[in-house]
C-alpha cells in the first residue's frame, strides 16, 4: 500500500497524479479461509481490520451483497459519543470513542473525526433527572461528561431557542470530546487497511446458506460459490435474524426503518451536535454546510430502507420550534436505513448455538459510534472464544434477565 | 404511508391513526414456565424478511386491536383480522399462499 501524505500528494501534483493505486482490489472468492466476516459495513470491516492487526489472522474475506459501506455504515448521521448508563455499554463505547481520536493516523486514511461536542437537551424535568443520573454514572465509569445550565447551552449553541414554549430547553448533558465522523472514510479506510493486509473483499457476494457439520460451521454457500471457513463471523445489521435463521437460529432483534434527512448548505452556523429526545429530533451541521438531520425509528418491522413520512413531518416539526432557523430551510435529500433493534436497546457480540459462529449485531440507532470498538472487542471474540468487552453482551443475557438496558439512552435516536 | 383496513370499524385507516403492537400470536407463559419460554414470549423474534404476521391498535379510532399480515420485503398487505384468534383465518393464508407461494411464518404455512 502507498501510503497517503502530504509528500504524496506534492508527488502525484508533478506527475498528472498517475502513480495513486486502487484503495482495495477486487477479489475473487478463494475456496477457503480461516476466518469469514458477512457484512462489510464498518463493524465487519473494523473486525476483520483488528482480527489482523491485534491477532495476526489475515486469512480473512470480508463478504458483502452490496457494496462496502451500503449499509447502515453509509446511511448514519454519524454521531459519536459514550454517554451511556450502564458499566458495559461505557466501557465498549468509550473504547470505541478513545479509538476514532486516532483512527486517522492509525489507518493512514483521513475520518475526518471531529470531537466537536454533543450535547443531549433535558426539556422535561424527568429528562434532567435521568441525565444528571447519566453524567453521575459517567464520572464512575471515567467517561467525562457533565451536565449544563441552559445559560451554557444557548453559550455553545447561539442558534438555538431556549425558551420553549412547549418545550423549553432545561439543561443538557454535554460530551465535549464526543462529536462525528465521515461515515464513508471509516468504511473505506478499514476495506483499505484490511486488503493491505492481504484480506480479501469480495462486494456483490450474498451468503445464501451456512453449512454445518455436527454443530459445527463449515462454510458458507453465497452468490459466487461455496466458500470453506473455520470461523464465521456474522455482522449484518439489519439482517441479523434473516441470516442466524439460515444458520438455524433465532435472534432477539426487530429490523425498522430509520430515516435521516439534509438541508441545502448553509454558512457555518453550528459547531456542535445537539439531540433532543423528548421531540425526536437531532441535528448538527457537515463539513459542507448541510444540517444534518434525524429522528425516531418507525414502530414496525421492515426491510425496504424506506419509512414513513410522518416521522420525518414529526422531527421536523420539532426541530422548527428549537431551531426557528430550520424553519427557512430547503431540503435536499432524505434516506432511510433497516436497524436492528433488541429488547434492552444494547448490542449483541456473542458465541451462538453454532459452533464456530459468532454474531455482532443489535447496534440498532446507533452503532457507528461503536465502530472501531465493536470491531476490536469482535475480533477478540473470535480469535480467543470470549473478549472482556463483549462477556455482558451475550445473546443469553435475555434469557437470564441480566438486561444492559439503554432504553433512556438510546431509546430514540443517536 | 402504510393503510390497513380495521376489521371492527370496517374502514381503511391511515398509519398515522394506529399504533404499531409487534408481532401477533406470541404465546403467552403463566408463572410456572421456565426461563427459556419467557425468553421467546418476550424477546425472541421471527422478524422475517418477506411474510409477517403483526398487532396494530386503531388508536385514533375504535380503540381496539386487530391483526395484520403484511409483507416486510414489498410492504404489500394481505389482510387483517380480528386479534381474538390463534392463527390467521384460512381466507389470509390462501392469499398470502396466491402471493407468495411456500411461505412458512413460525408453525404457520
Ligand atoms: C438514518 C440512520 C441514522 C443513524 N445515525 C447514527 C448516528 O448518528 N450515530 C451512530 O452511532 N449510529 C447511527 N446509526 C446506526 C448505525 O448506522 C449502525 O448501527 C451501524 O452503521 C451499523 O453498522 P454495521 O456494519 O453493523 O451494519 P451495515 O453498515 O448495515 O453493514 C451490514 C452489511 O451487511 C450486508 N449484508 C446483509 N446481509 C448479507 C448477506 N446475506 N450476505 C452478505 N452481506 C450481507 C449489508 O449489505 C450491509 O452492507 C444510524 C442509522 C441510520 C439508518
Ligand atoms: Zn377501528
Amino acid at each position: 500500500m502507498k501510503r497517503y501524505s502530504a509528500f504524496a500528494i506534492a508527488r502525484e501534483a508533478f506527475r498528472q497524479h498517475t502513480g495513486w493505486t486502487r484503495a482495495w482490489g477486487q477479489a475473487e472468492p478463494k475456496p477457503r479461509y480461516d476466518v469469514i466476516v458477512v457484512g462489510a459495513g464498518g463493524h465487519g470491516l473494523a473486525t476483520a481490520y483488528y482480527l489482523g492487526k491485534n491477532f495476526g489472522i489475515t486469512n480473512v474475506a470480508v463478504l458483502e451483497k452490496g457494496w462496502l459501506g451500503g449499509g447502515n455504515t453509509g446511511r448514519n448521521t454519524t454521531i459519536i459519543r459514550s454517554n451511556y448508563l450502564q458499566d458495559p455499554s461505557a466501557a465498549i463505547y468509550e473504547k470505541s470513542r478513545s479509538l476514532y481520536e486516532t483512527l486517522s493516523q492509525d489507518l493512514n486514511y483521513n475520518v475526518m473525526f471531529s470531537p466537536r461536542g454533543v450535547m443531549m437537551l433535558a426539556q422535561t424535568q424527568h429528562e434532567i433527572r435521568g441525565y444528571q443520573r447519566t453524567a453521575h454514572a459517567n464520572s464512575l465509569q471515567g467517561v467525562t461528561t457533565e451536565f449544563i445550565t441552559p445559560q451554557r447551552v444557548k453559550e455553545l449553541c447561539p442558534i438555538m431557542n431556549i425558551d420553549g414554549p412547549r418545550y423549553p430547553v432545561l439543561g443538557a448533558l454535554w460530551q465535549a470530546r464526543g462529536g462525528t465522523a465521515r461515515h464513508d472514510a471509516v468504511a473505506w479506510g478499514y476495506a483499505r487497511a484490511c486488503a493491505d493486509m492481504g484480506m480479501d473483499i469480495i462486494q456483490q457476494c450474498e451468503v445464501t446458506g451456512v453449512v454445518t457439520e455436527g454443530g459445527k460451521v463449515t462454510g458458507v454457500n453465497t452468490s459466487r460459490g461455496d466458500i470453506k471457513c473455520n470461523k464465521l463471523a456474522m455482522v449484518v445489521a439489519g439482517h441479523a435474524s434473516v441470516l442466524a435463521q439460515k444458520a438455524g437460529f433465532q435472534l432477539p432483534i426487530e429490523s425498522v426503518a430509520l430515516q435521516a434527512l439534509v438541508s441545502e448548505p448553509i454558512k457555518p452556523c453550528m459547531d456542535v451536535v445537539v439531540m433532543a429526545n423528548t421531540v425526536h429530533g437531532y441535528m448538527s451541521q457537515s463539513d459542507k454546510g448541510e444540517m444534518v438531520i434525524g429522528g425516531g425509528t418507525d414502530g414496525y418491522n421492515n426491510y425496504t430502507q424506506r419509512g414513513s413520512f410522518h416521522h420525518i413531518e414529526e422531527t421536523v416539526r420539532a426541530l422548527v420550534e428549537t431551531f426557528p432557523i430550520v424553519g427557512r430551510l430547503k431540503m435536499l435529500r432524505q434516506w432511510g436505513g433497516i436497524v436492528d433493534v433488541t429488547g434492552d436497546r444494547s448490542p449483541i457480540l456473542s458465541k451462538t448455538p453454532v459452533d464456530g459462529i459468532f454474531v455482532n449485531c443489535g447496534w440498532g440507532t446507533g452503532g457507528f459510534k461503536a465502530i472501531p470498538g465493536s470491531g476490536w472487542a469482535m475480533a477478540e471474540l473470535v480469535a480467543k472464544g470470549q473478549s472482556p468487552l463483549t462477556e455482558e453482551f451475550s445473546m443469553n443475557r435475555f434469557r437470564h434477565g441480566k438486561f444492559i438496558d439503554e432504553s433512556v439512552a438510546a431509546g430514540v435516536a443517536h | 404511508m402504510l393503510i390497513l383496513h380495521c376489521p371492527h370499524c370496517d374502514r381503511m385507516v391511515d398509519e398515522t391513526d394506529l399504533h404499531p403492537g409487534g408481532e401477533a400470536h406470541l404465546k403467552r407463559h403463566g408463572p410456572e414456565a421456565d426461563a427459556e419460554a419467557f425468553e421467546n414470549y418476550l424477546f425472541m423474534r421471527e422478524n422475517p424478511k418477506g411474510v409477517h404476521f403483526e398487532r396494530w391498535r386503531h388508536v385514533y379510532g375504535c380503540g381496539k386491536w386487530f391483526l395484520a399480515a403484511r409483507n416486510t420485503a414489498t410492504l404489500e398487505v394481505y389482510g387483517t383480522y380480528p386479534a381474538q384468534t390463534h392463527q390467521p383465518p384460512q381466507t389470509i393464508r390462501d392469499t398470502i399462499t396466491e402471493r407468495q407461494p411456500g411461505w412458512a411464518w413460525g408453525d404457520f404455512r
